[in-house]
Parts: C-alpha cells; structure tokens; sequence
C-alpha cells in the first residue's frame, strides 16, 4: 500500500487516494446535505452536530492522544463565547467593546487557548485519574464563578443579543452559511487533529500518553508537550465557543454548567475516543436524541435515558460506537470469506 | 525494598526537623495572632478594615461549620479513592439523595434522629450495592469507573427530580437542637460599658460537634481496629492485602459503605442547617473534589484540614468580597497542585 503511493506518487500526486474513500463520500454527503435538509436540519441538527463534535474532538485530542480525560472543553468554549460577548456587542448594556468581528474572534480563541493551557497547565502536576477531578473542579467553580460575578461575567442572567456577523453579503447565521461556517471549521478542526496526530508532536504525545517515564529518560519535556496538547485543544474548543454563541446568540452560566461539561463527555464517550472521527458521530447521536427521544419519554426524563444510553455504553464498548464498529467489522469480513453454509 | 528505604527517609525526617519546628513557630503565631482577633475587643481601626468583628468571628465560625459538613462528605470520598482508586463522581448524588431520605423519614415519623440514621442507613446499603454490582465489575480500569460513577450521577440527580420535583425542602430539626448559644466572645461594648456577647446558632455547633466526634471514630477506627488496619494496608498495598489471605472485597464493601453512609449522613444533616434542593448535589461534589485535592488522596487527616480551608475561604469570600468568593478557593486549590501536586496530607505515588 505505502509501497505504491511511493512509486506513482513520484508521477501524479493522487491525494484523492491519500484521502480515503470513506472521507470522500462522507464529504459529499456533508456538502451536499443542505439540499435535500429543511432549516430545522440544517442548524439545530446539522450545524449544533458539528459545534458540540468539535468540543468532543478538542476532548479527543487530549484523551485519545495524550490520555488526560478533561471536563473543562465546555469550560473554555464558555471563555470564547464571554469573550465574543465581552469583546463584540451585546444587548445587556454591561461592557461590549464592539469590537469588529475579525478582531473578537481571534482574540477570543486566543484567550480560550491561554485558558485551557493554563487548565492544562495546573492538572498536568499530577497523573491520570486527578486530572478528570481537577478539571471537573475547574469547571464547577469557573460554573459557580460565573454566577455570582455581575462585574464581568454579568452574573445569571449572562449576555444576550450576540449576533453573527454579516459579511461578503452574507448573514452567517442563516440556516445554509451557518451550516457551511460549522462545517468549514470542523473539517479544519478535523483535518488538523489527524494530520497532527501523524506529526512528530503527534507521536511523542502519543508515546508520552503510553509511558512519560520512558520519554523523560529520552529527554523530552513531557509537562510542555502535554500543556501544549491544551493550548490545541484550546484552540478546537474556543472556535466551537465562538460558533455556540453565534448560534444560541446568548451566553450564560448555564452554557458552561456542569450538565454541559459531562454531555461534552459523553458525546465524545459514546462516540469513541480513539479516532477524531468518533466525537462527530456521538454528538450526532446525541443531538438526534436530544432531538426526537423526547417524543418517546418527554422532555423531563431525557437525562435519565441519556445516562443510561451512555452506562451501556461505557459497559458494553469502552471504545463508543467506534469500537463497537471495530469489534463487528472482523465478523463481516470472515462472513464474506467464508465459502457458502 | 524497605531496607533501601529506610536510609533515605531517616535523613529526610533528619533534615525536616528544623523545617517542621519553623513551620510549628509559624502555626503558633498565627494561632496567637486569631485567638486575639477572636476574644480581644477590637480597636476601632480593625473594625473599619474588616466591617466589623461580629461579621468577622462570624464568618470564621460558619467557615469551621461549614468545614465539619465538608468534611463528613469528603471522608468518605476520600476513603473511597484511597483504598480503591476509585472517583466516585456520584458522591454529590449520595448526598443528595440522603438529604431527601432523611426529609422523608423526619416529616412522617416526626423523629430527626430517626432520619438521620435512615439517612446514613439507606445511603450505606446503596453503596454496598453499587460496589458489589457495578463498580467491582470494573476494578482495575478507573477511568471507566469513573465514567460509571458520572453516569449514576446524571440518572440520579434525573430520578430524584422527578421524585422530588425542583423544589427547596427544609428538614425540621427538633426543638431541643434550636435556640442559640451565647458565646464568651465579646463583639462590641455599648456605650454603657456593657459587653455584647456572640450568639451562635445552638444547631450548627452540633453539627460542627458531630463532625469531629465522627473524624476522630473514623480516625480511631483506621488506626486501631483490625478492618482499620486492613484499610490501611489496602491504601498502600492491595496485591499485597489479597496476597495475605483477607477478603479484599468484602474491605472494599464495608469502605463503600461507610463512606456512602457517611455522605447520606452529612445530607441529613446539612439538609436541616441549609436546604434540599437539586443541584446541592454539585455544590458538595465540588467540595469534596477540591477538599480532597487540597488535602491528599487518602488521608482522613487531609480530608479535616482541607476541609478547614475550604469552609473558611468560602465564608471568609463570602463576607468580603461576595462576588469573587469561589475564587479564594480555586487559588488554594491551584496552590496546592502547584507547590505540592499529591495534596497536604498526600503520599508520593
């Protein structure tokens, strides 16, 4: 297989081949989805799909490669969206520099990414298991914070009236654009993880996640690899930030909350931890059950449902859905091996 | 092993002496430094920089009450990861679902004492069943058991508001625990040379009472009993706690229980000096996460002055800058990752 890309390759570059036919196809779909979708599938389906995937993927990044399990990805969302809040205009009447999209959004990113390095910074004292309690802490507190503080955070009643931007006459929070919006950065978030995840920063904190004490012998700096994992996953988590407020068009307390913190994990959970790809599929599950499970057992006892989908899961398939798939996909094989009955 | 150890820890313990005497000079000096502030008559400069000193020795008194019910929730949180590496994220629901146990048992059988112990009682029966059943299932793999335990907490805090509904409960405490104390505190002295004395809520200190009475059984029951002392062994070694012929799981079962029973107790209780109401059970996991990472992994003693910390910072915010409060804790909490990431109390792993 590396064989032949190596010898056509050096004749025509086939990056469609390097692709992946499954990436192709779902591309497609993707792209094409907004034909055949109303409005309702496009944003409150599609596009929130897409947001709460990139949080699982910015979780991903960080268990799946680095093995540290964090509850904060909401956490540093919420930093990006206060700070399009803060930064941009809002309807509070409580701070709102009004600063210029271009200028909110990166400033925003930059500072959910200083965020969650900072987060990744103090949980990488210690190993393992803490760092899922640290991060809960984080999160609970920042919740709490958040609150009671009218000064910045304008307290519960958060900020209103966030709207999308409007430009190269488009209103980005129409149903199609936003839809491509999501889609245009998820695929970049995407595409950045696996790439990156084959880089050799990728690798070393993949080896570092197998065994830190070996790759500090080898001389490797394994608290600066792993903070700078954060500081990526920061950057994930901070862009889906900012697309949850352009979406809600509203921030508060309760986006950051506790609840929201563990959908995050378990989107990712369900979904499986071990390929980018995973976070997407769960926070699709997720999101259509939000969605339409609430026809089947109302609307108050869906967290009961929620949780129990994901127990299942965590008991049956430690690897999501994706390694349910995994565990299958060998039987279909032998299956279509197999010469008749 | 231990003969290789041994040499290194003595020149440790050697070398620790004079830093444990200088920190000891530095713990007596604060202890003087608050024992002043809290029986002198203070000044009228002090009075203007901290508002005034019944708000002050309030704070400081609702901070160790606090505290003592902080502590009852963590121990068990902390005993529980100790011995079985286990973070169980449903301790919240546990106290959670003991406040409305105990609401339950008080309102029909009219006894409080009674709905403290269904509370404790109840709460402990849960626990064993969720270790027998679910949690051992998975031993070995804790951040699956973690996952597990965020599961339960989320199908708890779901099952119990729809049992509950969102309201606020009250638990009724009996007559004989109302009333105030009067404490040898002066606050203030009228202008007629009469001193003012601080009254206290008579129910808080017994809760406060309750906290360390239970602290020092918890610490007498590790360190002097024989399932104690299988504990003990556990936190350390548990291969080699299995490996000497005692039934690790049924330790795991009675651990899981007291420290279940423990935070059904503290729901009881705390639901009678505060409220029952969904979303407390956040607020104490909360607590117990950072009481635990302050204090160590573990340690019960951890558990106490971690708890100490907390309550205090969160009173103390409370009452001098309000808005800010929660971020007194989170700067303890990252102090002591930062200077010492195993915790107060906490061994070296």
């Amino acid at each position: 297989m590396s064989l032949a890309i190596a010898t056509t390759g050096a004749t025509q570059p086939n990056w469609l081949e390097k692709l992946g036919a499954g990436h192709i196809i779902l591309g497609t779909a993707l792209v094409l989805y907004p034909l055949v979708a109303s409005d309702f599938f496009l944003t409150q389906i599609g596009g929130y799909s897409l947001i709460f995937g990139m949080l699982g993927l910015s979780l991903m990044l960080l268990s799946g490669y680095g093995g540290m399990v964090s509850l904060a990805q909401i956490t540093v969302a919420g930093i990006a969206a206060y700070a399009i809040a803060i930064l941009g205009n809002n309807n509070s009447n409580i701070l709102g520099f009004g600063w210029p999209w271009w200028l909110a959004v990166p400033f925003a990113v930059l500072a959910a990414a200083l965020a969650s390095a900072l987060i990744g910074w103090i949980s990488v004292r210690t190993e393992g298991i803490y760092t899922i309690m640290i991060t809960l802490a984080i999160a609970t507190a920042t919740y709490y914070f958040a609150q009671q503080n009218y000064a910045i955070f304008n307290g519960h009643s958060g900020y209103a009236g966030i709207r999308a931007p409007v430009f190269w006459g488009v209103n980005w929070r129409d149903p199609r654009p936003f839809y491509y919006l999501c889609l245009g950065l998820a695929v970049l978030s995407y595409a950045a993880v696996l790439y990156g995840s084959r880089s050799t920063f990728g690798m070393t904190l993949q080896a570092i996640r197998d065994n830190p004490r070996r790759m500090r012998a080898l001389g490797y700096h394994v608290t600066a690899h792993k903070v700078f994992a954060w500081l990526l996953a920061g950057v994930i988590a901070g862009l889906a930030g900012v697309l949850l407020v352009w979406f809600n068009g509203r921030v508060s307390p309760g986006t950051i909350g506790v609840d929201a913190a563990i959908d995050v994990l378990i989107i990712a959970v369900i979904g499986g931890l071990r390929h980018p790809i995973g976070p997407f599929l769960g926070a699709l599950v997720v999101v259509l059950m939000q969605t339409f499970a609430i026809d089947i057992v109302g609307a108050e006892r869906f967290n009961t449902l929620i949780g129990m989908v994901f127990l299942v899961i965590v008991f049956v398939s430690p690897d999501g859905i994706l390694g349910l798939w995994g565990r299958i996909k060998p039987h279909l094989a032998q299956e279509a091996l197999r010469p008749g009955p | 092993m231990s003969l290789l150890d041994r040499p290194s820890q003595s020149t440790l313990a050697e070398s620790g002496m004079t830093r444990r005497q200088a920190w000891g000079l530095v713990g007596l000096l604060a202890a003087a430094v608050i024992a002043w502030l809290v029986f002198a008559v203070w000044p009228d400069w002090l009075n203007s920089i901290l508002i005034s000193k019944k708000a002050f020795v309030s704070a400081i008194l609702n901070g160790i009450t606090l505290a003592g019910l902080y502590f009852l929730v963590a121990s068990g949180f902390t005993l529980i990861f100790g011995l079985m590496r286990n973070v169980n994220l449903a301790h919240g629901s546990l106290y959670l679902l003991g406040a409305y146990i105990g609401y339950e048992v008080t309102n029909r059988t009219g006894y409080w004492l009674l709905g403290v112990a269904a509370g404790f009682a109840v709460l402990a029966i849960v626990g064993v069943i969720m270790q027998v059943f679910i949690f051992r299932r998975l031993e070995g793999d804790d951040l699956r058991q973690t996952l597990v335990s965020i599961g339960i907490s989320i199908v708890a805090a779901d099952l119990m508001l729809a049992v509950w509904a969102g309201g606020t409960y009250q638990i009724t405490t009996p007559e004989w625990l109302d009333g105030a104390l009067t404490l040898p505190i002066i606050t203030a002295v009228r202008s007629n040379g009469a001193s003012v004395f601080l009254t206290y809520p008579l129910y808080r200190v017994v809760v406060l009472a309750a906290a360390i009475v239970i602290g020092v059984g918890l610490w007498l029951m590790l360190h002097k009993t024989r399932v104690g002392m299988m504990i003990r062994a556990g936190v350390d070694d548990r291969a080699m706690l299995q490996a000497s012929g005692v039934n690790v799981h049924a330790v795991f079962a009675i651990v899981f229980a007291v420290g279940a029973g423990l935070a059904g107790f503290a729901g009881v209780v705390g639901g009678s000096a505060l409220s029952v109401a969904p979303g407390e059970d956040v607020r104490y996991l909360l607590a117990s996460l950072v009481v635990v990472i302050v204090g160590g992994m573990g340690s019960i003693t951890g558990a106490a002055i971690g708890a100490l910390l907390i309550g205090l910072a969160e009173q103390i915010g409370l009452v001098y800058f309000p808005t800010y409060g929660i971020v007194l804790t989170f700067v303890i909490m990252v102090v002591t990752l930062a200077v010492r990431p195993q915790g107060i109390m906490g061994k070296a792993r």
